[in-house]
Order: C-alpha cells, then sequence, then structure tokens
C-alpha cells in the first residue's frame, strides 16, 4: 500500500472487500495491529470503500471494546492500550461509520463493565471531532441519557471525568457543525434537554445529585460560548433566587460554589462588546451575594466568597469603582482575621495580590493608606493593647504589605514604607522584638519575589533596598556608647540570616550590567570601608570588618555573602584576589563561629562560580593549604573542616577533579575521635540543597546528577570504610552512608540497595536514630518493590520492625511502624507463620502516647489481620 | 427518596439513589503538640471517627458515623459509637454495625470496653440490631462464619 497506492486504488472496492475477507476472524494481536492501521490507511487515504462500509465496520468493531491481557513474558510487548488506541483511531475515522458506531457505543457504555464504559465515553469524545450535527442528530437523546446516568450514579471517578468529557465534545460538535440552510440547530435543543434534567436537582444543595448536575451543566457550557450563554442565562438567575432561599451557610456555600464554577467559565470566551456580555445583566445581584458571603460567619462560605469575587475582578470591566471600593474594604477586614480563620486571611491576602494587579489604582487609594495607618499604630499603642493582640495584627499588617505589591506602581508604596518603619525601629525609641525585625524581613523578601518578573521594579527594589539594609548594618555594627535595643537585635543570628535572604533575593535576578554597577559599591565597603553609597554615611568609627574590625563588624561578612554569592557568574568582582584571600583568612578566625561560616560560605560561593584556570587553581591551593594547617593546629581545627566542607560542596557540585580528593579527606576524618561526628553529619550538606549559598537561583554552578555522581563515586570507599573502621567509629561511616542514601532520589536508588542490603540491616541494629530512621526509610520503599528479595530477610525485618517499633524517638517508632505496613506486600506464605506474633507485638503500639504513631499501627495492624484472610 | 433504581445492579448502593450529603471534614491537621515527642496525646472522638474515616469513605459523606455520635474516654477506657443507616429499613445495619465493632476491636488498645448501637430512632428494627451487636458470644460465632468474615474484610480493605 505503500508503494502501490494507484495500483491498488485502481482495483476498487474489490480491494476492500478482499481485505476484509482475509481479516475477519484474525485473532493474533500482532496481526490485529497491522489490520487495523491498514483499514486506518483504506479510510484516511481515500480508498474506494465501495457497498462494504458496513462490512467494514463489522469486521474492525467486533473487537470492540478490546479485552486483551498480554500473557506473561510476553515478549512482543504489546499492551492492551496499543490494541484500545489503534481501534479507535479506525473507529472515529470516519463519519460513514456514525450510523453502525453511535448504536454500539450507547449499548457499551450501558453494559456494567468498568472498562468497557471508560472505552465507549473516550472512542465517543475521539468521534465527536469528525462527526458533524447530521451524524449525531438521532441518537443525541439517547447518548445525553446514557452520560446523565453515568454521571449521576456512578462510583467510579474515571467514568464520571470521561463522561463530561465526552459531554464537553459533544456540545463543542454541536455548536461547530456547518448547517444547511434548512436544517434545524440541534444546540439548543440538545441543552433545552441538559437543563431540563439537571436544574431541578441544582435546587437541593443537600442533596447528592447537586454536584453531578452543576458538572454536566458546567461540561456542556464549557463547550462554546454559545452553549455557555445559553446555559448561563438560565442557571445563573436560578441560582441566585437560590442563594436567598436557603438560608443555611453550607447550603449556600454549595450554591456560591456552583455559581464560581459557571463564572470561570465565562473567561474562557472574550466578547467584543461590553453589552453582550452575559454577565452584565447580573453583575449588581453577584456583588451583593458575593458580599453577603464574605460577611458570613463560615469560614467555607467566605473562602469561596473570596474566590468568587476574584473571579469576578477578572472579568474586565465588569466592576464599578464602586464594588471595587467596597471590595476593597472586606479584603481588609478579612486580611486582619484571626488566627482561627488563617485560611480565610491566606485567601484574601492572595486575593488581593491578583486584584491588585487589575486594579492597582483602588488598592493604592483605598486599602494603602488603611495600612500605613495600621503599621505605625504600633508605635503609640504598645501600652494600651496587650502584646499578643498587637504583634498578631502588626503581622498581618506587614503580610498585607507584601502581598498587594504584585503590581510596580504599588511597590513604589509599600517599599519604602517598609523601609522606614525599619529605619523607625532603628532610632531606637520603639521596643523592637528580633522577631518583628524579621518579619519586616520577610516581608521584604516576598515584595522582592513579587518584583522579580518586571526588570523596572526589581532594580527599584535593590537601588532602594540594599543601600538602605547595609546602612542600617552598619550603623548598628558600629561602637557606641547608647546602644539602642535594636542596634543589639540586628546583629543576632537570625536577623542577619533574615536580612541576608532579602538581600540574596533582591540581586539574583539582576542583569549583569545592573549586577556590576552594584558590585562596585558593595565589595570596596567590605574591603576598603568606603561608606560613601550608604544613605547616611557619618559613622563615629571606620568600618573594617576583614582588618581587625569588632567582632560586630565581623558579623556582617553574612550579607557580604548574601549579595556577592547572588550575582550572576559573568560578573566581575573587583579586588577579587584580595576578597579571597581576607575570606580564607577569616573562616579560620576562631572568636566568632557565625562569621568564620559565612566566610567559610563566600568564599566556596565564590569559587564555585571561578572558570576552570590559573586564578582558580591559586584560590584551591590557597583552600587546601589553610584548611590543613588549620586541622593540623589545635584551637581551629573547626573552623578547618568547616571550611574543607564548603570547599567540598562548591567543587562537588562543579564537578570539579579536585572534589574526590577533598571527599577523601573528609572520609578520612569519620574516624578523627573529635571531628568524627561533624563529618558524618557533613555529609548531609554535602548531599542537600542549600537556600543560601550555592543555588541554582543564585547562578552557582550545580550540575543536575551529583547526588547519584557522589553515590556512585564515594559510597563503596563508605562501605569499605564501614567494614574497616574500629567499633567506635563505625555508626559515624552508617550516619555518613545514610545521609547519601537519604538525598538520593528514590528511583536512582532502588537498584541499588540490594548490594548494600546487608550492610542496612546491619545499621537497623545501630542505636543511632538518624541512622535508623534513614534506614528505614531506605527498607521501606525496597519492601514494596522488591518483595522477592526481602522475603529471604524475613525474620530479621519483622524482629527489628517491632523492637523499632517501641523506639524512644516518635519519627523512628512511626517509620518501624510503616515498615511493618509495607512489610504486607511480601508473598503470604512467607507472612502467615508471622501473623498471630504481629498482630500480638502491633497490639502495644496502638495505645501508644502519641497519636501519629498509633495511626501508623492501626493501619498496619489492619492489613496484618486481613493476611490470609476470605475476602481480603 | 427511596428507589431510585435506574440499572439497579449494585443493589446496596442503590437502595438510596438521590441521599442527602454531608461536608466531608478535611485531612485532620497535625498541631504542634502531636509532633512533641513529650506530650501524650488522649484518643478522642475524632481519632476514632479517622479509624472508619480510612475504610468507607462513603460511610462519612452519608453520615453512618459522625464524630458528634462517638463518645470516648480514654482515662476510663470506654468507646461508643452510635450509627445512622442511610435509611430506617437498611437491609445492612447489622453489617455495618458488625463491621464498626471489628474495626474498632482491631485499632483500639485492648483496655478498651466497646459498645456499637444505632443512633435511636434512625432504624426501624434498632432493638433487635443492637441486641446482637451487644451479644459477645455472637459477635464471635459471627466471625467464625467464613462468608460473614469475608464481607466484613471486604467492607475494612481499604478502598482502592
Amino acid at each position: 500500500m505503500r508503494s502501490r497506492e494507484e495500483e491498488l486504488k485502481g482495483l476498487g472496492a474489490d480491494f476492500t472487500f478482499g481485505f476484509i475477507q482475509v481479516m475477519d476472524g484474525e485473532k493474533d494481536p500482532r496481526n490485529l495491529l497491522v489490520a487495523f492501521r491498514i483499514v486506518h490507511d483504506l479510510i484516511s487515504k481515500d480508498y474506494s470503500l465501495g457497498p462494504f462500509v458496513e462490512e467494514l465496520f463489522e469486521v474492525t468493531s467486533c473487537y470492540f471494546p478490546i479485552d486483551f491481557t498480554p500473557p506473561p513474558n510476553d515478549p512482543y510487548g504489546i499492551q492492551r492500550d496499543d490494541l484500545i488506541l489503534s481501534l479507535r483511531a479506525v473507529l472515529a475515522s470516519t463519519p460513514r461509520f456514525a450510523e453502525f458506531l453511535l448504536p454500539l457505543l450507547i449499548e457499551k457504555v450501558d453494559s456494567e463493565i468498568l472498562s468497557a464504559k471508560l472505552d465507549s465515553l473516550q472512542t465517543l469524545n475521539a468521534c465527536c471531532s469528525v462527526y458533524g450535527q447530521k451524524e449525531l442528530k438521532d441518537f443525541l437523546p439517547s447518548l445525553w441519557a446514557s452520560i446523565r446516568r453515568e454521571v449521576f450514579q456512578t462510583a467510579s471517578e474515571r467514568v464520571e471525568a470521561e463522561g463530561l468529557a465526552a459531554l464537553h465534545s459533544l456540545t463543542a460538535c454541536l455548536s461547530c457543525s456547518v448547517l444547511r440552510a434548512d436544517a434545524e440547530d440541534l444546540l439548543d435543543s440538545f441543552l433545552s434537554n441538559i437543563l431540563q434534567d439537571c436544574r431541578h436537582h441544582l435546587c437541593e444543595p443537600d442533596m447528592k445529585l447537586v454536584w453531578p448536575s452543576a458538572k454536566l451543566l458546567q461540561a456542556a457550557a464549557g463547550a462554546s460560548a454559545r452553549a455557555c450563554e445559553h446555559i448561563t442565562s438560565t442557571v445563573l438567575p436560578l441560582l441566585l433566587e437560590q442563594f436567598h432561599k436557603h438560608s443555611q451557610s453550607n447550603q449556600r456555600r454549595t450554591i456560591l460554589e456552583m455559581i464560581l464554577g459557571f463564572l470561570k467559565l465565562q473567561q474562557k470566551w472574550s466578547y467584543e462588546d461590553k453589552d453582550e456580555r452575559p454577565l452584565t445583566r447580573f453583575k449588581d445581584q453577584l456583588c451583593s451575594l458575593v458580599f453577603m458571603a464574605l460577611t458570613d460567619p463560615s469560614t467555607q462560605l467566605q473562602l469561596v466568597g473570596i474566590r468568587t469575587l476574584t473571579v469576578l475582578g477578572s472579568q474586565p470591566d465588569l466592576l464599578s469603582s464602586g464594588d471595587l471600593e467596597l471590595a476593597v474594604g472586606h479584603l481588609y477586614r478579612l486580611s486582619f482575621l484571626e488566627e482561627d480563620s488563617e485560611s480565610c486571611r491566606v485567601a484574601a491576602l492572595e486575593a488581593s495580590g491578583t486584584l491588585t494587579t487589575l486594579y492597582p489604582g483602588a488598592f493604592s487609594s483605598h486599602l494603602l493608606p488603611k495600612l500605613a495607618k495600621e503599621l505605625h499604630k504600633g508605635k503609640s499603642d504598645v501600652a494600651r493593647e496587650d502584646g499578643l493582640m498587637k504583634c498578631s495584627r502588626h503581622f498581618c499588617c506587614l503580610q498585607a504589605l507584601s502581598a498587594i505589591s504584585t503590581h510596580p506602581s504599588i511597590v513604589r508604596e509599600t517599599l519604602p514604607l517598609l523601609l522606614q518603619r525599619l529605619c523607625q525601629a532603628n532610632k531606637g525609641n520603639v521596643v523592637t522584638e528580633s522577631s518583628e525585625v524579621i518579619a519586616i524581613c520577610q516581608s521584604l523578601q516576598q515584595v522582592a519575589e513579587k518584583c522579580q518578573q518586571d526588570p523596572e521594579s526589581y532594580w527599584y527594589f535593590h537601588e532602594t533596598a540594599i543601600p538602605c539594609l547595609f546602612g542600617l548594618a552598619v550603623q548598628a555594627s558600629m561602637p557606641e556608647k547608647e546602644s539602642s535595643v535594636l542596634r543589639k537585635v540586628l546583629l543576632e543570628d537570625e536577623v542577619l540570616a533574615a536580612l541576608a535572604s532579602v538581600i540574596g533575593t533582591a540581586t539574583t535576578h539582576l542583569s549583569p550590567e545592573l549586577a556590576a554597577q552594584s558590585v562596585t559599591c558593595i565589595v570596596p565597603l567590605f574591603l576598603d570601608g568606603n561608606t560613601s553609597f550608604l544613605p547616611e554615611n557619618s559613622f563615629p568609627s571606620r568600618f573594617q570588618p576583614f582588618q581587625d574590625g569588632s567582632s560586630a563588624q565581623r558579623r556582617l561578612v553574612a550579607l557580604l555573602t548574601a549579595f556577592v554569592c547572588s550575582l550572576p557568574r559573568n560578573v566581575e568582582i573587583p579586588q577579587l584576589n584580595q576578597l579571597m584571600r581576607e575570606l580564607l583568612e577569616q573562616s579560620c578566625c576562631h572568636s566568632c563561629p557565625f562569621a568564620s561560616t559565612a566566610a567559610a560560605k563566600c568564599f566556596a560561593g565564590l569559587l564555585n562560580k571561578q572558570p576552570p584556570g590559573q586564578q582558580l587553581d591559586e584560590f584551591l591551593q590557597l583552600a587546601v593549604d589553610t584548611v590543613e594547617t588549620g586541622l593540623a593546629s589545635g584551637s581551629s581545627r573547626n573552623q578547618a573542616f568547616v571550611l574543607l566542607l564548603w570547599v567540598t560542596k562548591a567543587l562537588v557540585l562543579r564537578y570539579h577533579p579536585l572534589s574526590a580528593c577533598l571527599t577523601t579527606r573528609l572520609m578520612g576524618l569519620l574516624s578523627d575521635p573529635e571531628l568524627g561526628p561533624a563529618a558524618a553529619d557533613g555529609f548531609s550538606l554535602l548531599m542537600s540543597d542549600c537556600t543560601d549559598v550555592l543555588t541554582r537561583a543564585g547562578h552557582a554552578d550545580v550540575r543536575i546528577m551529583f547526588r547519584q555522581r557522589f553515590f556512585t563515586d564515594n559510597v563503596p570507599a563508605l562501605v569499605q570504610g564501614f567494614h574497616a573502621a574500629p567499633q567506635d567509629v563505625k555508626p559515624n561511616y552508617l550516619k555518613g552512608l545514610s545521609h547519601v542514601l537519604n538525598r538520593l532520589p528514590k528511583p536512582v536508588l532502588l537498584p541499588e540497595l540490594p548490594t548494600l542490603l546487608s550492610l542496612l540491616l546491619e545499621a537497623l541494629s545501630c542505636h543511632d536514630s538518624v541512622v535508623q530512621l534513614s534506614t528505614l526509610s531506605c527498607l521501606q520503599p525496597l519492601l514494596l518493590e522488591s518483595p522477592q528479595i526481602m522475603s529471604l530477610h524475613i525474620d530479621t525485618l519483622v524482629t527489628k520492625f517491632l523492637t523499632l517499633s517501641s523506639s524512644h524517638s516518635m519519627a523512628v517508632r512511626i517509620a518501624a511502624l510503616q515498615c511493618m505496613h509495607a512489610l504486607t506486600r511480601l508473598p503470604a506464605p512467607v507472612l502467615l507463620p508471622y501473623k498471630s506474633q504481629v498482630i500480638r507485638a502491633l497490639a502495644k503500639p496502638l495505645d501508644d502516647k502519641k497519636r501519629l504513631v498509633r495511626k501508623e499501627a492501626v493501619s498496619a495492624r489492619g492489613e496484618w489481620f486481613l493476611l490470609g484472610s476470605p475476602g481480603s | 427518596m427511596v428507589g431510585g433504581g435506574e440499572g439497579g445492579g449494585r443493589v446496596g448502593l442503590l437502595e438510596n439513589a438521590n441521599p442527602l450529603i454531608y461536608e466531608r471534614s478535611g485531612e485532620r491537621p497535625v498541631t504542634a503538640g502531636e509532633e512533641d515527642e513529650q506530650v501524650p496525646d488522649s484518643i478522642d472522638a475524632r481519632e476514632i471517627f479517622d479509624i472508619h474515616h480510612c475504610w468507607e469513605l462513603a460511610d462519612e459523606e452519608l453520615n453512618v458515623v459522625e464524630q458528634v455520635r462517638i463518645q470516648v474516654s480514654d482515662p476510663e477506657s470506654t468507646v461508643a459509637v452510635a450509627f445512622t443507616p442511610t435509611i430506617p429499613h437498611c437491609s445492612m445495619a447489622t453489617l455495618i454495625g458488625l463491621s464498626i465493632k471489628v474495626k474498632l476491636l482491631r485499632s483500639l488498645p485492648q483496655r478498651f470496653k466497646m459498645d456499637v448501637h444505632i443512633t435511636p430512632g434512625t432504624h426501624a428494627s434498632e432493638h433487635a440490631v443492637n441486641k446482637q451487636l451487644a451479644d459477645k458470644e455472637r459477635v464471635a460465632a459471627a466471625l467464625e462464619n467464613t462468608h460473614l468474615l469475608e464481607v466484613v474484610n471486604q467492607c475494612l480493605s481499604a478502598r482502592s
């Protein structure tokens, strides 16, 4: 057929007839796939079918619905789905089959077999793309009856979904068909049928059929603008009326949720003319209904109200400025809800964010002034309100400010407000908790995140916030006689971390040009004490974080780290050589672990981005020398270890050849009496994703397979080290190994686990709960995936899991019980000898003092009961 | 609303085709206290409710078992569950009650004394069913019955 199409077509319908005779009675799935393919070609390449359309249909449709299970060890790999799809392609390839196919589909949808229902609905769905009104006409009532029955009564979500999809396609097909001038448009009568069968169910929001009815109507309404208009114009007034008829919150919620569904459908169609939009007529009623929902005591109803408001707001030109003012007022109120309606508050914040992008003016004039007032209230009302109340209102206000920073013009108002608040706190006339400064920083960070899409806002944020934040920090680090409370607060570890994360977020998305501009201010600030770019730069003494500055000043290296480690890779850093040397020196300084770790991270972050070459080799040599000197000395061994760890991580991430050597050094430390446990935990750092430095977002060189590679390169050595190590340091090796295994993606890990199985089983007896937990979490998927291998160790597994299910650590108890549950996947004959022992033993964790443990015990024990029982 | 029987193959399910449905409470949120190793969490009505939630979802939507109809006292080791058949002459009432009882026996510490009964006034033969469920010997004998155990286990297997 491929090469002799002309000649075959010359044979006319005889060829088709001959083929039908050959195909008749075929059973082999391989031949069937070919045969279906040929029939498809006959039809799509327009061979002459002559009078044999029905025969051709019969010879293929007799296989429908496909019922085929590939034999075990099938060498041909033909799946059931292959046959289903190729048969479907044939059946749905031509409208000429319609008169035969549609009755067959209806019959199969009505059958009792789930797969037949699904296949028929999917095939119907496929047919709708080639059929027109003419083919469907006679079968519409039966098709609707079948689909309705399936959606109303099914117990299977898949049948429901396919039924809805088929209805959607049917409606779309009817909407698009080109009609002959004298034909009647069937769409209206079809939709009227649907409405008639469904509308009365919409009036019973307590009954089960309310949702299936709404879903059917929505599936049809989603098919075309015309269908949507037809259905909404009937349903919306009905639902609006029903909302007022029912007074209970949960009934109203169901009704409003249905309204929401219909409103969402409107967004699919764009109307040129404002007056044509079907919603315009109902706007006032909808608004008043939404506002009623927003003031209802029921949280659930409020939540739906908020979502509906967002959808209404997203309709272009629907809401008037008066509606918006009211809406903003409601959102303001909801943004300050008490803790028990947290979900509502979060939803309100999200809605504010979405609506601000559409109506920045309304939010700027109606919401911002109120929030600004609320923010400043913190100052004067300290004494009057009780602490907790003020606190939470204050946090809500900060969150609301960041939530609406979704439009450039709003950012220009919110950012100064937040920074001003931070500076005010710095003036010392407000008692400031570190938690408050952190909350402001979190808000700033959220604003920065929201600015990332818009380069102009982002640069505005960077240009405004960065000098201000560095200025505040530098000022706080100055030695002073009367140190205000905030000054100390700003230097706390957590506050500096929060500030650093704002700086990082405000830097990662800078274009290289702008970043280069910024870096020429910040690096000299730290290396030379050049404070000229800071907003206030008259300080009592010099800022020298590196040259024997005070420890307060040293701590600010954390901010430098956040900045330089977030820069794009191709931005040149001025005075790099000097900076790297200063960082190395500081990383070994043992007076302040916070500062030395920050310096080590900064060094590692820069090292990771440094292109290969002589300079990189020099830096590496310097680092190795510093580490070795440090490890050899008595006093700064810890610092040297931290530096080693971070440098190793920087190199492991970019597959640098020296990383192997450093990893070996690190592994050697596992048997170090002093640093051993820290080295074991270090493996966790190597394998995990950092949040501040060495991140992909911060443009670090992170290869995607670095974990797998680390695993392959180092696990054999770790296992060997474990076997060779003296008894007292063995746990360090197990722990290191646990961290590596834990972080590896499970699909990668599973094929490797059987070789590690003996070690894992040994690790179950280890007393370290980190090792236990990690081992259990490795074994659990293994039980599910490779029950055969695990069956060999059933005795050990049952004993160890049961022992661990009374561990002192709750996480271990939970994991052990989850493993007991997973054990039930092993073949029943292996398990049955243990059944009564396990059921007895599991009675004990049923009475565990922790609920989360009991929950696992209940499900594990339940499964063990069912083992080998009738009916399971 | 009784006996809407189009295509009534599944007898038990379709005895009531458009029943009243109730809101499903979401997954129980885990509190800080529950994550704290030290704090003991006592067994409460919601926990008993969740034990049933996992095996027969429909039971919750249909409010056969409701949290408010569960009385539990951890210190006194007692639990009482009242269940409500969807219609007053539901033929499955005994079986539902038996399944609830078995699930409790398998899921609660042995120290608990269990009472499973029909919510007063919701079933035609309420008294008879309650009497059967309270009769230890009968329950034990019922569970010796392979056929009955099979049906109960089917109820208790997690719904796929």
